[in-house]
């Protein structure tokens, strides 16, 4: 199978996940646009007033970018995990594999519909937020830069999720006990310099908190981490669940018998 | 003649200690239209599943024409189209999308992709239904979809893991002349089918496989030509109460208007119609009590049984 052959396969598969995210787009885009607008509502409107600034920042702005940078991690492993192991389940997944189409372009194609979920879904939330905010644009090179790295990393992360899924169950126990409180934990909502010293350093074990701090400063120009720290913490993460991923994949795991 | 298929002490132990097969070896001339029979579970699926990587072996080798799966997957793949046992597409997914996806994966271009999707969609009767979801299709839809499916990267050699099993006859008839042209045409089919009649009628060459080992390997006709014995039931236009004498027969009445007599390949049939004749009874019709193949499959199965008691 020469290049031409392979570009032909992953953009087979990547359109194949996009065309499925978008026909229910019900299911998976605009839940996550209403979620989003009521956070706002409640957190940024109303609580917030009361809370007053974060870090010089209304709380309302200061929120927008934990909440975006949720949704496209949310999204993005939701897409890969479901659509992965739906593929696994009706075993259509063995389309691909009697076919010459190697490992990684399957992971690459998968991996890159996930990030294409999440970025669709991130651009409609934070439209949504226009509308109760005013949303800074403090540097759009880190803004998208770190909006892709983390739609790229959590799609690995609900690939390896959906290799290891053994039933549906299986698929909603990681974002629902892992991801969800690492998320709300990461510092969307708060500022980690308000916590105590220990549950600070804490904190730092916390691989969202460093993109969602990014996140911030490319929005706001504020962050309790250094920006060049979190890239260097996302990459690294990207290369060991992607070679995880593939090992996973040329093995079999799950899908070969 | 080249070889389509060649299998070298192929072996698959599960991790439950199961030796689904135990080192078969197996070829298939390019151009054939070859049966891979065996009761359930006697290793047919694993060896198809292993030759077109949905199994991993335990040991020995694979090509398909000339190619190893080990040293040169991406090859041996393209050359092969699966039409596997179950239902395994996307049921949410248009019927035209599950096809022209296939020829994706296969690195074929959007258009040509489309224009072979139209030709395979036509000829199997589903153009009509390709945009709908492939979870409204009959049974028998949905196998003809799988064979679109199979064929749309124009594979050399099609492999159908009982391909008509629980599809009507009329379907069925129309799905053997499918297979049969494209046969035609210089595509290696191989087969596995639990209807021996299909068998029968489609295939030149046949194995039997049985608790992982391969039990015969010949020619459909070498082997029909093994069959000593073949029983015919005879529908009589009188009726009878007793069995009149047929010296080198052994018969039984079935009811008082039909009998059923075990014919050895040595006497023939002419004497059986003599001595019915001399005798007055008038037969009407005739047929096998049984497929000719049926026969041979269930005592070679059943020899392979006692050898394994043994």
């Amino acid at each position: 199978m020469g290049w031409r052959e392979k570009t032909i396969a992953f953009y087979t598969i990547m359109m194949k996940e996009i065309r499925r995210f978008m026909r229910i787009w019900i299911q998976t885009v605009l839940p996550a646009m209403i979620t989003t607008a009521l956070y706002f509502v409640i957190f940024g409107n109303l609580i917030g007033q009361r809370i007053g600034d974060m870090q010089g920042v209304r709380y309302i702005d200061y929120i927008v970018p934990g909440l975006i940078l949720m949704t496209i991690i949310t999204n993005s492993y939701a897409n890969v995990v479901s659509s992965f192991y739906s593929a696994k389940f009706q075993r259509n997944i063995e389309e691909m594999l009697v076919s010459p189409v190697p490992s990684y372009i399957i992971l690459l194609g998968y991996m890159c519909g996930g990030v294409a979920r999440g970025l669709v879904v991130g651009v409609a939330v934070t439209g949504v937020a226009f509308l109760f905010s005013g949303v800074h644009l403090h540097n759009i090179l880190v803004i998208i830069s770190f909006a892709a790295l983390t739609a790229v990393l959590f799609s690995l992360g609900g690939f390896i999720n959906a290799v290891f899924a053994k039933s549906f169950d299986d698929i909603s126990i990681i974002p629902t006990f892992v991801l969800t409180p690492l998320t709300y934990l990461g510092g969307i909502f708060y500022t980690i310099n308000l916590l105590p010293e220990f549950w600070q350093h804490v904190s730092l074990i916390n691989p969202i908190l460093y993109m969602v701090n990014a996140f911030r400063f490319g929005f706001l120009g504020v962050s309790d981490i250094n920006v060049g720290i979190s890239y260097l913490i996302v990459c690294v993460f990207i290369i060991g669940l992607f070679t995880f991923c593939l090992y996973l994949l040329n093995r079999g795991h799950g899908i070969r018998t | 003649m080249s070889t389509a298929l060649s299998i070298r002490n192929l072996s698959k132990v599960y991790q439950n200690g199961f030796a689904a097969l135990k080192g078969i070896d197996l070829d298939v001339a390019a151009g054939d239209f070859f049966a891979l029979l065996g009761p359930n579970g006697a290793g047919k699926s694993t060896t198809i599943g292993i030759v077109c990587s949905l199994v991993n072996k335990t040991r020995g080798s694979v090509e398909i024409f000339d190619t190893d799966i080990d040293k040169d997957f991406s090859t041996a793949k393209s050359y092969v189209g699966l039409v596997p046992q179950e239902f395994n597409f996307n049921v949410f997914e248009p019927i035209v999308e599950v096809v022209i996806n296939q020829a994706g994966y296969y690195g074929i271009p959007p258009k040509v992709a489309r224009e072979r999707a139209e030709k395979y969609l036509k000829q199997l009767g589903l153009w009509d239904k390709r945009k709908e979801g492939a979870r409204l299709l009959s049974g028998g839809m949905k196998r003809r979809l799988m064979i679109a499916r199979a064929l749309v990267h124009e594979p050399r050699l099609l492999i159908l893991d009982e391909p008509t099993a629980g599809v009507d006859i009329e379907i069925r008839h129309s799905m053997w002349a499918f297979l049969k042209e494209i046969n035609e045409q210089g595509t290696t089919i191989i087969l596995t089918t639990h209807y021996l009649e299909e068998a029968e009628n489609l295939c030149r060459n046949i194995a039997i496989i049985d608790h992982g080992l391969l039990v015969e390997n010949t020619s459909v006709d070498e082997l029909l030509h093994q069959l000593q014995m073949e029983t015919f039931i005879l529908n009589l236009g009188i009726v009878l109460e007793k069995i009149p004498p047929l010296p080198g027969y052994e018969a039984r009445l079935v009811n008082p208007r039909t009998i059923e007599v075990d014919v050895p390949k040595a006497q023939g049939i002419n004497k059986l119609f003599h001595y019915l004749s001399n005798e007055k009874v008038e037969v009407l019709g005739m047929r096998n009590k049984r497929n000719r193949l049926e026969e041979l499959f269930i005592r070679l199965v059943s020899e392979n049984k006692k050898t394994d008691v043994a």
